[in-house]
């Protein structure tokens, strides 16, 4: 296949982030927003058809619902129930790939959804809360997409507040190990990381077209590992893009980064 | 047993510094028509387990509200329940900050009479370095540490369901019950309002009956009432109304908001407010949402 030469930020982050569930195989993914989300189907459509999904409701489905408003003779793919008990029971199990957006990721991986600034008992600006945070991060997979990578979302120390388990040390529960935590990609507006540098550092994966090292170390308050070689991330091909446009009929991609910039910026 | 009652009854027999559970999922078929009356009433110093939205966010308002126990608080569409987390930045009430999972691992626990249950969702974050009634124990079993979930018992449920006959046979016929099998079960006094009452024959239908959750002994009390969840939504009858909930989320934009919210829309009765929001036929147009 040959790569789109017209494509945005948005499309090359959907793509960059569907490559997450290519290798998952048969378990749930699960991604809460536009990007994840249309990330998860389009790796549904094309690198990885075992992959299970919800309607971000209650149902399975066998083929990834289109976002948005849809026909009125729209008929979903069903396949099971799921509602949100039995999310949990498949949770715990393991079988899922969550791929989500925190306000906050330290250098130990460790993220935050729910507060900033501020104590427990009187935090200083109040978000949603841990959500599913904490069980999450140490039963299953989980990937980041931060549509702003800055300082403030990477910051400095550890989160404010820390809603789901990361590679720190002391806070390692007792007979655990820090390889048993698996934070996979981390997909933001300037690159793609992991935390698969020495000592779980996070790396740079890719690099998106005219994003230099530089940048990308400026936004994130703590220091990134960075290899050998970095490549340029992957452009999208005209066939991701058309998936992704029958997966998104109302555009809705196009409001996920601000300015929704083109994906090659050099 | 004929369990039929009406919202004052229900509010009559909570007490000050009960612990209450509120069913239902953020905007999604909260018991709200009950938390109204909660509203009209001088009960305080109540503890709220819930998928918390609007119902967290207006007792907190109301000043009814001395701890939460919560995982979220949200409207969905629109993320951050904005009273709630004035409440929370003022630091006027106490929390108890979990995983969604935990909770419904404490609600089990409740509903079963064991003092908790063990898992390892929390471990590593601050929900459990921030909550220290909540413990890591030692197993048995393996050299692992666990958390300990302690059961969320509670002195009353409130649910709001679709059907429901008046012994306390409760039908959610929308697509997802959340946790509210696990609510039920887990209080002493679990009160169910219901859009629509049915004769017990509605349920010889095994197909009606399959969506039956929880057994009606876990049903204290039913309240018929019909559009009682907005404005959130009870599918498949009504969705939630997005335009009261821009208009409830911006009056906290004010000084004095939530008053004036009470003022323009509550009523000292539901038949009042159901007027003030445009009327129970506006309630059941409202379209169900796309997710």
């Amino acid at each position: 296949m040959t790569a789109a030469s017209e494509y945005t930020l948005a499309e090359l982050c959907i793509v960059a982030a569907s490559k997450s569930f290519a290798d998952d195989g048969e378990v749930l993914g699960t991604g809460i927003g536009v990007v994840p989300r249309l990330a998860a189907s389009l790796a549904m459509k094309t690198t990885n058809p075992d992959l299970m999904m919800t309607d971000s409701e209650a149902w399975m489905l066998s083929e990834p619902n289109p976002i948005g408003s849809r026909a009125a003779d729209f008929v979903p793919s069903t396949e099971s129930w799921m509602g949100f008990s039995r999310i949990f029971d498949n949770v715990w199990g393991g079988k899922r790939h969550a791929m989500l957006g925190p306000v906050q990721i330290d250098k130990f991986g460790q993220s935050n959804t729910s507060a900033l600034g501020g104590s427990y008992e009187k935090p200083k600006t109040m978000m949603l809360g841990a959500r599913g945070f904490p069980g999450n991060s140490i039963s299953h997979p989980n990937s980041f997409f931060v549509p702003g990578h800055n300082t403030r979302v990477f910051k400095e120390g550890e989160c404010d507040f820390v809603s789901s388990i990361g590679y720190n040390p002391a806070r390692l529960p007792k007979g655990h190990r820090l390889d048993d935590i698996d934070i996979r990609l981390v997909i933001t507006n300037l690159c793609v990381m992991d935390f698969g540098g020495p000592d779980h550092q996070i790396q740079l994966v890719s690099l998106h077209p005219g994003v230099t090292v530089e940048e990308v170390q400026k936004n994130t308050g703590y220091p990134l590992y960075v290899p050998a070689e970095v490549p340029t991330t992957e452009a999208p091909t005209q066939e991701q893009l058309d998936i992704i446009m029958a997966l998104d009929p109302h555009n809705q991609r196009a409001h996920q980064i601000l300015d929704n910039p083109p994906g090659n910026r050099s | 047993m004929n369990k039929q009652m009406t919202a004052t009854e229900v509010v009559a027999q909570l007490k000050d510094g009960m612990t209450i559970g509120i069913g239902g999922w953020g905007p999604r078929r909260k018991p709200m028509a009950l938390v109204r009356e909660i509203l009209r009433s001088n009960l305080k110093e109540l503890t709220i387990v819930s998928y918390g939205g609007a119902d967290v966010g207006m007792l907190c308002a109301a000043g009814k509200v001395k701890k939460v126990v919560f995982a979220f608080v949200s409207l969905d569409f629109i993320p951050l329940e904005p009273y709630f987390r004035q409440a929370r930045q003022s630091g006027s009430i106490e929390v108890m900050e979990i995983d969604e999972g935990m909770m419904l691992l404490g609600l089990r626990a409740a509903s079963w009479g064991i003092p908790f249950i063990p898992t390892e969702v929390g471990l590593g974050t601050d929900v459990i370095i921030q909550n220290p009634d909540i413990k890591v124990i030692d197993s048995p079993y393996d050299e692992k540490e666990w958390v300990a979930m302690p059961a969320l018992k509670l002195d009353a449920s409130l649910i709001h369901a679709d059907k429901a006959d008046v012994r306390g046979v409760c039908q959610i016929a929308g697509p997802d019950h959340y946790m509210d099998d696990w609510f039920a079960r887990a209080a002493v006094k679990t009160f169910v309002s219901c859009d629509e009452l049915v004769e017990s024959e509605y349920f010889h239908d095994p197909a009606q009956a399959r969506m039956v959750h929880w057994e009606r002994s876990a049903t204290a009390g039913v309240v018929p009432i019909a559009g009682g969840a907005h404005p959130t939504s009870c599918s498949p009858l009504y969705g939630f109304d997005v335009a009261h909930f821009k208009a409830y989320a911006a009056s906290a934009k004010a000084e004095g908001g939530f008053n004036d919210y009470v003022q323009k829309y509550l009523g000292a009765s539901e038949q009042e407010y159901q007027n003030n929001v445009g009327g129970l036929d506006a309630i059941c147009a409202i379209e169900l949402p796309t997710y």
